[in-house]
């Protein structure tokens, strides 16, 4: 959490290796991603992180099953496995049967399910998620969030959540505040 | 608003703008060098006619008994008479010009225009010349001219001129007893100009007049000659017209995909407007207006640079563009600001069509859920739009068939619009029937994944980027074929009706010529192996027709496809008839087929001719008829021949021969001799011929460069809306190769899918053009040939532009810009 403009969105871009620090090191399952290249530093992104957006970006000329299975096939995995396994997560996530649906037949929180299949497909290790529920009406918002805790914890990843939301804060298991002079826990 | 986006997309605005201002351009040259063109002709008629009320025309140009003057000038109602003699002349220099034999004081009662100013009215050396004429010849008052007609020369003094003569006109006044003597037409006139009394009927005149003809004149009017001329070269222009308005259409269509592209990026905005209270109609209006606005800066610059073209081809090619019609003047440019405002509204036209689409589906999107999803609208359940298309696939088709309006293919060029717009609206459904089975072909990298994933999920997109660049391949294509073709045919046809390797022909005879005793001695000249004989005889068959012409030929009647070259069966002769041979041309405009008979006047008498076959011309587009030496001979008499075709025995040195020939010549003609060698006919026809198309493909090759430099446009603006999506594949792990790759692969795959469209398009309108245009416009025919140096070139160009246009602009998608694109702020 933190104030609009201190830099949360950034720090998201430095963890996912989107951007490079000027100076300090981040360490992720003890690789140095300063000492990566771009090239290096997409694949791990590709192979141990997940991404939740606002804005769902889900691609409208893939199926539910494309869209969800997208991590696995960037990485040339075979595309009957990633989309059977795309399938299981769509079930998962309450959209059973509709693998075959385009995303324009799709409402915003069914969409931001898609997402959450999306960034769980590939057994990440860390999750990063920016304002996961903005774009959400309150009921679809509650639906999600608890789908979005529990398919975290089933999968034993990590999140790292970027929200002004108190009621998205508190599903987390520690609160961070981004100040100025750096991240103290919440409440201090 | 729109001067906001047209801050922020300079290149489109520019590009659609650009592209309407060629088409109206091109119009617009087109017409004012039509509209130039036909004013001098019409002047330069006007002047040559003087201004009778009627003129009674000999049908060939050996014109008719003299007797018949003073018969007209007899009937009632006629006021004045003048007698005129009327003759193609040229000087040594080879300039040509325009001899009138006149009786100075009959003429001055009838066509005061053309009588002489100057000095010595009554001598018989005397001749008057317009400016042109003048000019021609570098003479000036008091100099001498010499001038050959009809195998004839003679000298004159120059005694002044002709201020009644159109400046653009090359006219010598002389006498006409003197004309008559020295040009060896004694007791033959080609022209009498009549002048009605005050209050006479017309109508009943004109019958007197008719019943008082021979058969070898007839009655011409005003209106009829300039019509005549005006045939000449109005089937060539009007294609050319066509053209341009077919380039007008591409401008159209370009709008079109410019501002669908714009539209649908601004999705967001308008539907924000539409919450804050913009109506639907007054949408439609915004989007309407910025393509208008292009429209109208198009059209503007169109207007401008037609007239700077028009100039310019007037200077460089005359009045018929390089076709060949009109000769010698240069025609001056009349503007017409009343044409130029119909052509800048026929841009506008164009340009409102083209945005009034995209206005229409921009104003159907509902706003809540165009302001939820920013993307480009795209629904892959959505259906290809089918059933249009095919309605106008066959509109198109059964236009095709539909005949000539006024001696011109106006249903036929409808035909290739309505399969032109036809071909593009099925672009999205072609796009799917392709990529689907290739999709499953193309294996599994994930680039090439997403790359089909992409075009098949939104093929409207797809045909939004090509419909432009698609319509200027498919002309290109299209006239590229009909060329080959023609060219190749008129290349084999001047093959059949060259065989010999020498060629002699004396100008503009129609009396006088070779003697039999001269053609003796022609052909016993060393280094001669045979020789023949030829005669060609200007025929006037129907008044509201061009002249056509009967040629003289020796033919065999057991094998006349060795003297002609035969495109139909032979009919047999009938006993007792005479054989007659009609050209392509000849049998379509006068609706001729073998077993049919026409009458022609020959020696004084009208005489019916049976026709036997057809033959291919491409020569004389009005018309030719060959009729064989021995049947000549017997009905007229005359054995004097103009043409010369030799062919030389084995070793024979072409020079050498060519001197000997001279030497037996008769001392008359002898200086008028030139011969070509087969080869260079050839060479010459087919460099008049690239000349006349010349003007066409330089238009083509516009057009398409305006084509490629749109799908560049689209193209970037495509995936400038695409950055959130790059954005997303970036952050879930795409390699910045693999989108390079995935956006290669979707220009190259846009690019194969449009190349194919517009070649297959191209093949179908080339066959209108081959079957149906030229048939309908021209009168003759020709056999198809397939270009393939051209088309696959076209193939290669269309996909590597389109290609490295989709590599250029992605480079701008992988910058940090697309990374902070995922974040909710625009």
């Amino acid at each position: 959490m933190g104030e609009s403009g201190v830099g949360k969105s950034t720090l998201l871009n430095l963890i996912a290796g989107l951007d490079v620090a000027d100076a300090g090191e981040i360490k992720i399952d003890g690789g140095d991603l300063s000492a990566m290249s771009d090239d290096q530093r997409t694949i791990l992104r590709r192979d141990r992180i997940g991404f939740v957006f606002q804005a769902f970006h889900i691609l409208p000329h893939l199926t539910l099953a494309q869209n969800a299975a997208l991590p696995v096939l960037l990485s040339g995995g075979g595309e009957a496995q990633g989309l059977s396994r795309a399938r299981a997560l769509l079930a998962a996530v309450g959209l059973e049967g509709r693998s075959g649906s385009y995303p324009s037949e799709l409402s915003g929180g069914e969409m931001q399910r898609v997402a959450i299949a999306r960034a769980l497909i590939h057994r990440p290790a860390l999750i990063l998620a920016d304002e996961p529920t903005g774009n959400l009406d309150p009921e679809s918002a509650e639906k999600v969030l608890t789908l979005f805790a529990q398919q975290t914890r089933d999968a034993r990843a990590a999140a790292v959540i970027v929200t002004h939301s108190d009621r998205v804060a508190a599903i987390a298991d520690r609160s961070l505040v981004l100040t100025a002079q750096g991240l103290i826990l919440r409440g201090q | 608003m729109v001067l906001g986006e047209w801050r922020a997309h300079p290149a489109r605005v520019i590009l659609a703008a650009a592209a309407i201002a060629i088409g109206v351009a091109l119009g617009f040259a087109v017409y004012l060098v039509n509209r130039s063109a036909l004013e001098t002709f019409a002047k330069a008629i006007d002047t040559v006619s003087g201004t009778a009320d009627l003129q009674v025309h000999s049908v060939t140009a050996a014109g008719f008994d003299e007797g018949l003057y003073p018969t007209l000038a007899q009937i009632p109602g006629v006021a004045a008479a003048s007698p005129v003699l009327e003759l193609n002349a040229h000087t040594a220099a080879g300039a040509s010009l325009t001899v009138l034999g006149l009786d100075v004081l009959r003429a001055a009662a009838v066509t005061p225009g053309l009588v002489g100013q100057g000095a010595h009215s009554f001598d018989g050396q005397a001749a008057y010349l317009s400016q042109a004429a003048m000019t021609a010849l570098g003479a000036k008052a008091g100099s001498p001219v010499t001038l050959t007609a009809v195998g004839h020369s003679a000298v004159f003094t120059v005694a002044g001129s002709l201020p009644g003569a159109g400046e653009d006109q090359a006219i010598v006044v002389i006498d006409i007893a003197d004309a008559q003597w020295r040009f060896g037409l004694l007791g033959r006139l080609q022209r009498v100009d009549l002048k009605f009394g005050a209050g006479t009927s017309t109508q009943a005149v004109q019958a007197a007049i008719t019943r008082a003809l021979p058969p070898d004149a007839q009655i011409v009017t005003q209106r009829q000659e300039s019509h005549r001329s005006d045939a000449l070269s109005r089937a060539y222009r009007v294609n050319l017209e066509m053209l341009a308005m077919v380039a007008l259409m591409t401008g159209g269509f370009l709008v079109y995909s410019g501002q669908s592209l714009s539209v649908a990026r601004r999705r967001p905005q308008f539907a924000l407007l539409r919450v804050l209270g913009l109506s639907q109609r007054h949408l439609i209006l915004q989007i309407v207006i910025e393509g208008a606005a292009g429209g109208l800066a198009g059209g503007l610059i169109g207007v401008a640079a037609g007239t700077g073209f028009a100039t310019l081809a007037l200077a460089l090619f005359g009045g018929d563009l390089g076709g060949g019609y009109f000769q010698g003047a240069r025609p001056h440019l009349a503007f017409a600001p009343g044409a130029g405002l119909v052509f800048l509204l026929l841009g506008l036209i164009a340009a409102l069509a083209g945005a009034l689409w995209p206005a229409l589906e921009a104003a159907r999107s509902r706003p809540a859920v165009a302001l939820k999803n920013a993307d480009l609208g795209i629904d892959p359940r959505r259906k290809p739009p089918l059933v249009a298309a095919l309605v106008l696939l066959m509109i198109g088709g059964a236009l095709a068939f539909a005949p000539p309006i006024g001696g011109l293919p106006l249903l036929g060029y409808g035909s290739m619009a309505a399969i032109l717009a036809g071909g593009i609206a099925l672009m999205p459904a072609l796009a799917r029937a392709i990529l689907g089975p290739a999709r499953r072909l193309a294996g599994d990298a994930p680039a090439t994944r997403l790359a089909f994933d992409r075009l098949y999920g939104a093929p409207g997109q797809a045909a939004v980027a090509l419909c432009g660049i698609v319509a200027s391949v498919s002309l290109m294509a299209a006239m590229g074929i009909m060329v080959a073709s023609f060219r190749g045919s008129v290349d084999d046809w001047l093959g059949q009706i060259l065989p010999a390797d020498l060629y002699m022909r004396l100008p503009d005879l129609e009396a006088g010529g070779f003697d039999p005793a001269a053609q003796d001695r022609l052909a016993h000249a060393p280094g001669v192996a045979t020789i023949e004989f030829r005669k060609v005889l200007t025929l006037r068959l129907a008044p509201d027709q061009p002249p056509a012409a009967l040629n003289v030929v020796p033919i065999d009647p057991t094998a006349p496809q060795r003297a002609v070259p035969l495109i139909s069966t032979v009919s047999p002769l009938p006993a007792g008839e005479t054989a007659v041979w009609a050209s392509e041309p000849m049998a379509r405009l006068y609706h001729l087929k073998p077993g049919h008979a026409v009458t022609v006047p020959l020696g004084g008498q009208p005489r019916r001719l049976y026709v036997r076959g057809i033959w291919r011309d491409y020569a004389r587009q009005f018309g030719a008829l060959a009729i064989g030496d021995t049947d000549y001979v017997r009905l007229t008499g005359d054995r004097f021949r103009s043409q010369v075709a030799v062919t030389l025995a084995p070793g024979a040195d072409p020079l050498r021969t060519v001197a000997a020939l001279r030497a037996v010549a008769p001392p008359g003609i002898v200086a008028d001799m030139t011969f070509t060698e087969s080869k260079s006919l050839r060479a010459m026809a087919l460099k008049i011929f690239d000349r006349s198309f010349a003007v066409t493909y330089a238009l083509e090759t516009i057009a398409i460069g305006i084509g490629l430099a749109s799908v560049a446009a689209t193209f970037s603006a495509q995936t400038l809306a695409r950055t959130r999506e790059f954005g997303m594949l970036r952050h879930v792990g795409a390699l910045k190769r693999q989108i390079v790759v995935m956006l290669a692969l979707e220009g190259a795959l846009l690019g194969a899918v449009g190349a194919l469209a517009g070649l297959s398009l191209g093949a179908v309108l080339g066959q209108i053009l081959i079957q149906v245009i030229n048939p309908q416009s021209f009168n003759w025919s020709m056999d198809t040939r397939w270009p393939m140096g051209l088309l696959l070139s076209l193939f290669v160009v269309l996909v590597a532009a389109s290609a490295g246009t989709a590599v250029l602009s992605g480079r701008s998608a992988l910058s940090s810009s697309t990374i902070r694109a995922v974040r909710e702020d625009w």
